[in-house]
């Protein structure tokens, strides 16, 4: 117990500033999730089986998955016994806490990318069509542009209409290099040109586009263990980073969608894009439970700084913050 | 499969009402947790499940359990009608009735516009005979205006596109008068993505609709989204009114239930649904087959007719009971093999069956070896298909010769033969309604429909 208060001490205290920016990004988000759990709060005089079923529902409702939104419920329903709780108000705390305990429970995480020392660092990036790839990649270089990072880029894509233009227009608004191969041909045979282009020019960041693809299309998720290959040979530690990206809309289809990938290529985080809308993207709790995957950066918009590294505490913090208050 | 379907996940709340005669709300209640929970987890809208399950349970509730039925089908049946009821019973297609029809293409970021607008105005092409224009009006994706130019041209369609320096709204308005002056009977505009509360961009569109005075709408939205689908919808049809909604991606393994939330929040039908990356991946939209996918039934339904469209009733009844006495012939496996053969191809049919495992069938193969196993048959006199016991070494290289195969391979026709032999007697044991094997002995109860009915008389009392 006590557990937020000590996170909004220690947020409000420390970096009010990025706190802020944060917490704007993800206001619709957090606005309709708090209210109507402090709606609820106010509605049930006491804690009784039908506020536990409401409370499951709003969880429910922020694409919290349903096995998840049991798991939690059921928690909380032992902490209230344990503690004997009768006002509603006083169980939003323990909501947030146990939330946040199944999140963290399994030790360590970092939002760090992880660097290659003394070699090139590869990232891939993966995900289902249209969640967000190309512009999460155009993000990320910015980001670590600015962290005197020198990148490349490799339009992977070669099989959607005009994707391999996208990423070259982000490449010229960012003055970075991108290796681009024909459309239509395969992406492995670029991603071994860009990879022996950036060893040449010592570059330190490679990032690899990839096609959208469903996770259920069995040639596809191939021809991705195809480019990990290809990676491992000229990087034998690589890539370093391959980046799951999810639509915050996106249901209870993530897991599945986090767990076929895993099966095909080591997932060492998730990107999570279009947290500026009403979305909740509350799945990454569930793969998170599931599969041992953190979210490494939430995407919060269309511009190149919209990258965030993702902060479980603010994150929460921004789901429940008017709940709190 | 990354969920269960909802007749496995019923099973066990099956067995609590088993043998009851009525579905009351006792009985009711576990299952409708379970359908509810299946609902959810196939992504349809909280408040619409709860909707829902209210509407089913009222439905259901003093429902008899008729005649061989079990509670459960009962209780699935009603589901899957009330779904059907909710998606719309018909496929709606789109309004093409005014020249030019004008269609937009609206939706989130990533939701598959760009690729949508192509599939349809190929389908608009091959199927209606019109001549399209596509009109590039996303101006801020980076490259979203090549993607539709790429398109275009490998459909051969013209884009009609002014690069990103023109307003959108300018692009529409100039697209409007080329497509009058080059005579496109369909003209469909290309928005770019949006967030629905990005009000600066919704203006836009208000504009564009203005102008343009579309008589369809089409929202065209992800399969995987989540339960926010509702608020999508739901104010990009406030803002704009929609007339339709494309659902994409449905090649995949979710389930669609936002096809449902869709239907109920803003009552417009789903036109089409997106089911691949080639540009021809686009059907119209069937509500039953969606309620099905919803459930986890797989298109049973689709099964079940097209096998009663081939068998005969009798007949398969006979080589049932034949096969039970252990007479099983040449001449019934190859009645059994072009009967399958009816059904059209292997690999269709297991699609079909929900549960099946996903199993690589090369209908090619199977049909030559249909062929072969035919062949062979064909060249035994009649005795011997009856009574396989008949062939010795002699026959054998007869058969071979004159079906033109080899020893060996008669020799695994024979094999084969026996095999199903041994598998139709497992069958036996297997309870017809469950599909799941007995341990009972079955009893002699091979249901004959043309029985007489014995009617014990009274015995006159004198």
């Amino acid at each position: 117990m006590g557990f937020f208060s000590k996170i909004k001490d220690a947020l409000v205290g420390n970096s009010a500033k990025q706190n802020e920016k944060y917490v704007a990004g993800l206001d619709k988000s957090s606005s309709s999730l708090s209210s109507k759990i402090n709606e609820l709060a106010a509605r049930y005089r006491e804690i009784d089986d039908a506020y536990f079923e409401e409370l499951e529902n709003i969880l429910i409702m922020s694409d919290v998955g349903v096995s998840m939104v049991m798991t939690i419920v059921d928690e909380i329903k032992k902490e209230v016994r344990l503690q004997n709780i009768k006002d509603p108000a006083k169980i939003n705390e323990i909501i947030v806490d146990k939330m946040f305990v199944i999140y963290a429970n399994e030790g360590y995480m970092t939002t760090k990318i992880n660097y290659a020392d003394d070699d090139l660092t590869v990232i891939l990036m993966v995900g289902v069509n249209g969640a967000g790839k190309t512009t999460t990649i155009a993000k990320l270089a910015h980001m670590m542009l600015q962290d005197g990072k020198s990148v490349m880029l490799a339009a992977g894509d070669t099989f959607r209409a005009g994707a391999i233009d996208q990423l070259a227009v982000w490449a010229d608004r960012l003055h970075v290099e991108c290796i681009k191969g024909k459309e239509g041909g395969d992406p492995s045979a670029v991603v071994f040109d860009a990879l022996k282009h950036a060893k040449e020019k010592n570059i330190d960041v490679l990032i690899c586009d990839t096609a959208g693809r469903l996770q259920n299309k069995v040639n596809l998720m191939n021809e991705l263990e195809k480019m990990n290959r290809i990676i491992k040979r000229v990087v034998p530690n690589g890539p370093q980073e391959t980046l799951l990206v999810i639509d915050a809309t996106t249901g209870q289809n993530g897991v599945s969608q986090a767990s076929e990938f895993a099966k095909i290529t080591d997932i060492t985080g998730i990107v999570l894009t279009k947290m500026d809308g009403t979305a909740k993207g509350g799945i990454v709790l569930s793969i998170k439970d599931k599969l041992n995957i953190p979210v490494k950066f939430i995407g919060l918009g269309e511009q190149m700084d919209d990258l965030q590294e993702f902060d479980l505490e603010q994150y929460i913090y921004g789901l429940c913050k008017n709940m709190m208050e | 499969m990354a969920f269960e379907s909802l007749s496995e996940r019923l099973q066990e709340s099956l067995k609590k009402v088993r043998g009851q005669a009525t579905l009351t709300e006792e009985n009711m209640d576990e299952m409708l947790r379970e359908i509810r929970l299946a609902l959810l987890e196939a992504d349809v809208n909280y408040e619409v499940v709860r909707e829902f399950i209210a509407h089913t349970k009222e439905k259901a509730l003093g429902q008899d359990v008729l005649g061989s039925l079990k509670p459960g089908q009962v209780v699935v049946k009603i589901v899957h009608d009330e779904l059907v009821e909710l998606l719309g019973t018909e496929a709606s297609e789109l309004d093409l009735s005014t020249t030019p029809t004008i269609i937009m293409m609206v939706g989130l970021q990533g939701s598959g516009k760009t690729t949508s607008a192509a599939k349809i105005a190929k389908y608009l092409v091959e199927k209606k005979s019109k001549k399209p224009l596509l009109v590039a009006a996303d101006i801020y994706r980076p490259a979203a205006i090549d993607q539709l130019v790429t398109l275009g041209n490998q459909l051969n369609i013209p884009v009609f596109e002014r690069g990103t320096d023109v307003s959108a709204q300018d692009i529409v308005r100039e697209a409007l008068a080329y497509g009058k002056d080059n005579h496109h009977d369909v003209i469909l505009i290309d928005t770019a993505g949006r967030l629905h509360i990005d009000e600066p961009l919704m203006q836009e569109l208000a504009d564009i609709k203005e102008i343009a005075h579309p008589s369809d709408i089409l929202l065209v939205v992800d399969a995987l989204t989540g339960q926010d689908i509702v608020n999508v919808a739901s104010s990009f049809n406030e803002q704009l009114g929609i007339t339709g909604a494309v659902l994409t991606k449905l090649d995949g393994d979710s389930r669609g239930g936002g096809a449902i939330s869709i239907r109920h929040v803003t009552h417009v039908p789903i036109k089409f649904i997106g089911t691949g990356e080639k540009l021809d991946a686009i059907d119209l939209f069937y509500p039953d087959r969606m309620a099905d996918r919803i459930l986890g039934m797989g298109d049973v339904v689709s099964l079940v007719e097209k096998v009663q469209d081939v068998y005969d009733e009798k007949e398969s009844i006979k080589t049932v009971e034949r096969m039970q006495q252990g007479v099983f012939g040449f001449d019934d496996l190859l009645e059994q093999m072009h009967n399958m053969q009816k059904l059209g191809p292997i690999s269709g049919i297991m699609k079909m069956i929900p549960g099946m495992p996903k199993v690589d069938i090369d209908d090619e193969e199977t049909n030559k070896r249909f062929k072969v196993m035919e062949s062979i048959i064909y060249s035994m006199t009649p005795e011997e298909r009856k009574n396989p016991d008949l062939l010795n070494a002699k026959r054998k290289i007869r058969i071979a010769n004159g079906s033109g195969h080899t020893v060996a391979e008669v020799n695994r026709l024979v094999k084969q033969l026996e095999s199903t032999k041994q598998m139709m007697k497992q069958m036996g044991n297997i309870d017809p309604v469950t599909g799941m094997p007995t341990q009972r002995k079955k009893q002699n109860n091979t249901y004959n429909p043309y029985r007489k009915k014995v009617r014990h008389k009274k015995k006159k009392k004198r």
